[in-house]
């Protein structure tokens, strides 16, 4: 089987749960597509997937109320191995790219980590993966009974929910003791949507001049928009915005349809994190800064002037 | 207490990438210590100046020119540098083999590791390598403090920050924040060349690689590049808003 690692978040299945399950299509190994729903109060989740794979394992369990990277690795490496999986789908967030890594030396198999594409030729799974900031796009092979393959956000097509409702079955899983204490949790709650799942991103750099030019500029376009915000890891360092919301080598990967970029210079790293974003928008007064090269739109000018100008019209 | 701590060897990030016959060609080009494992590094460094008694060992696997790494890290204050030598290209599962037998061998208790690799963008070795080890594993570290056998301090997390404590042996991956590491002042590097530099091959390891690497290429997606003249704020506004919606179809 192809076992997919179903990602949720606040109740909602996420978008990569969708992109794996299209990811698994599209490869067409033998044996059912099949999702594996970990948590605590998941029933919602698994009825919910359960219109897109062939059948829906489900571990329901108040110890899994809370991820754990030696938790889930187990968890997933059991049923992996009770399912003979040929397969194993974990999205490319930053808990799948945590746990990934140990399913992968459980079950004594390679790893294919974010992935942009997967192919598979008699047996053996090519993957292409971006490297060197993303800069690079290399080619690399598994061959061997069972592969780990993490896929990066938005690189597959989502598949769609049909008519046909799944099975799901009940899994007992043998959990080991969690090691690692979380001792508190710091949320940045946001009202906007999330950045890997939205689909316009506004982002800014130094160049909107305070933390009160980013509110207005930058949340001010997200807010007509009804997009995400991102920043640079210039202004989260200077504490003008949380680092949940940077973009970047050691910030999140964003891959929208629109990128707009205010008073961003394009640093090599903040430009590994967007960078193949699908439409990029730059505002900058520079005319010679990095973001322009890799723009397929923009305006040299003062963001003051330029971004205001733009909710105006937005407005109308 | 002893500490591991992962040095790699990467592309500079001001250079620009060179491809030759598919494959990254470094020749010529500025290395650098990884900026993560330079957070770890420091970290290691600072556990130890804290009072705990404490060594620390780098970690190079890879071609000669690492061990210009190696001795960087050592001018920063680390006590001495293993070296496994090697021309192959190893993927991160395969290279945890490596690191937990070295961590093992040299009776490590703590293990510091780039967040994720400024060459293969990777995040799997330091999970891997506590996998192998059966230890616990924290990534995306940014505070630390060792209190006798426990460790506290925070991290980021899917959403947001976490605060957590774990007991030793355990394997720490960085994040920026960690620290500001130290630059190698000239004293320093004239004592890290005395300092032992260890070198062992990879064969001495007995494993297998898990990967096969077929080929790398620089793809630049082509981009429009319409880039308007701002003087007139509000007519450059219209028409990208225009752009955007009619051309692009991005924005309602």
């Amino acid at each position: 089987m192809i076992l997919v690692v179903v990602e949720y978040a606040n109740g909602k299945v996420s978008k990569s749960t969708y992109e794996m399950a299209g990811c698994a299509r599209q490869l067409g190994r033998e044996g059912p597509v099949t999702a594996l729903v970990l948590g605590s109060g998941v029933a919602a989740i698994a009825s919910e997937v359960a219109l897109v794979f062939d059948q829906v394992l489900v571990a329901d369990h108040a110890d899994l109320a809370q991820y754990d990277a030696e938790v889930w690795a187990a968890a997933v490496a059991q049923i992996a191995r009770e399912g003979e999986a040929n397969t194993v789908l974990i999205g490319g967030s930053r808990s799948g790219r945590e746990y990934s890594p140990r399913v992968a030396v459980k079950l004594d198999a390679p790893l294919l980590e974010d992935a942009i594409s997967v192919v598979d030729a008699n047996g053996t799974l090519t993957a292409e993966r971006y490297t060197y900031l993303a800069r690079v796009t290399e080619k690399v092979e598994a061959d061997a009974p069972v592969v780990v393959v993490t896929i990066k956000q938005g690189a597959f097509t989502a598949a769609m929910p049909g008519n046909q409702v799944a099975e799901q079955f009940d899994v007992d899983l043998n959990l080991p003791q969690r090691r690692v204490q979380i001792t508190g949790k710091a949320t940045e709650k946001s009202s906007r949507i999330a950045l890997t799942e939205a689909d316009i991103v506004v982002s800014g750099g130094r160049g909107v001049g305070s933390a009160e030019g980013f509110a207005t500029l930058v949340e001010g376009l997200a807010d007509q928009l009804g997009a995400a915000v991102g920043a640079t890891r210039a202004i989260v360092d200077a504490g003008w915005r949380p680092y949940q919301e940077q973009v970047g080598q050691t910030g999140k990967t964003v891959q929208p349809k629109a990128y707009i970029a205010i008073g961003i210079s394009g640093a090599v790293q903040h430009l590994s994190g967007m960078s193949k974003s699908k439409c990029i928008v730059a505002i900058n007064k520079d005319a010679d800064a990095p973001i322009f090269k890799i723009s397929d739109y923009g305006i040299v000018g003062d963001v003051n002037q330029i971004v205001p100008a733009m909710i105006a019209e937005l407005q109308k | 207490m002893r500490i591991l701590t992962l040095v790699r060897q990467v592309l500079d990030a001001e250079e620009s990438v060179r491809i030759r016959d598919g494959e990254v060609d470094l020749n010529g080009s500025k290395l650098v210590v990884d900026t993560m494992d330079e957070y770890g590094v420091e970290q290691a460094l600072r556990v130890r100046e804290s009072g705990v008694e404490a060594e620390v060992i780098a970690l190079a696997v890879g071609p000669e020119r690492n061990q210009d790494a190696l001795r960087t890290v050592l001018a920063m204050g680390a006590d001495r540098a293993i070296h496994v030598m090697t021309e192959l290209m190893l993927d991160p599962i395969f290279l945890s083999q490596v690191v937990a037998q070295v961590a093992q061998n040299e009776n490590v208790e703590l293990i510091f590791c780039g967040g994720q690799q400024a060459d293969w963008d990777s995040h799997a070795l330091g999970a891997a390598t506590a996998e192998r080890l059966q230890w616990p594993q924290i990534t995306w570290t940014n505070g630390l403090e060792v209190h006798g056998q426990t460790l506290t301090g925070k991290h980021d997390a899917e959403d947001g920050s976490e605060t957590f404590s774990v007991e030793l042996p355990a394997v720490i991956t960085t994040q920026q924040g960690l620290n500001e590491p130290r630059y190698p002042t000239v004293p320093n590097i004239m004592k890290a060349k005395k300092k032992e530099l260890r070198v062992e091959t990879l064969e001495q390891f007995h494993i297998g690689p898990k990967l096969k690497f077929l080929s790398a290429e620089v793809q630049a997606k082509t981009r429009l590049h319409k880039i308007l003249d701002g003087k007139d704020a509000p007519a450059a506004a219209a028409e990208l808003v225009r752009l955007l919606r009619h051309e692009a179809r991005v924005i309602a």
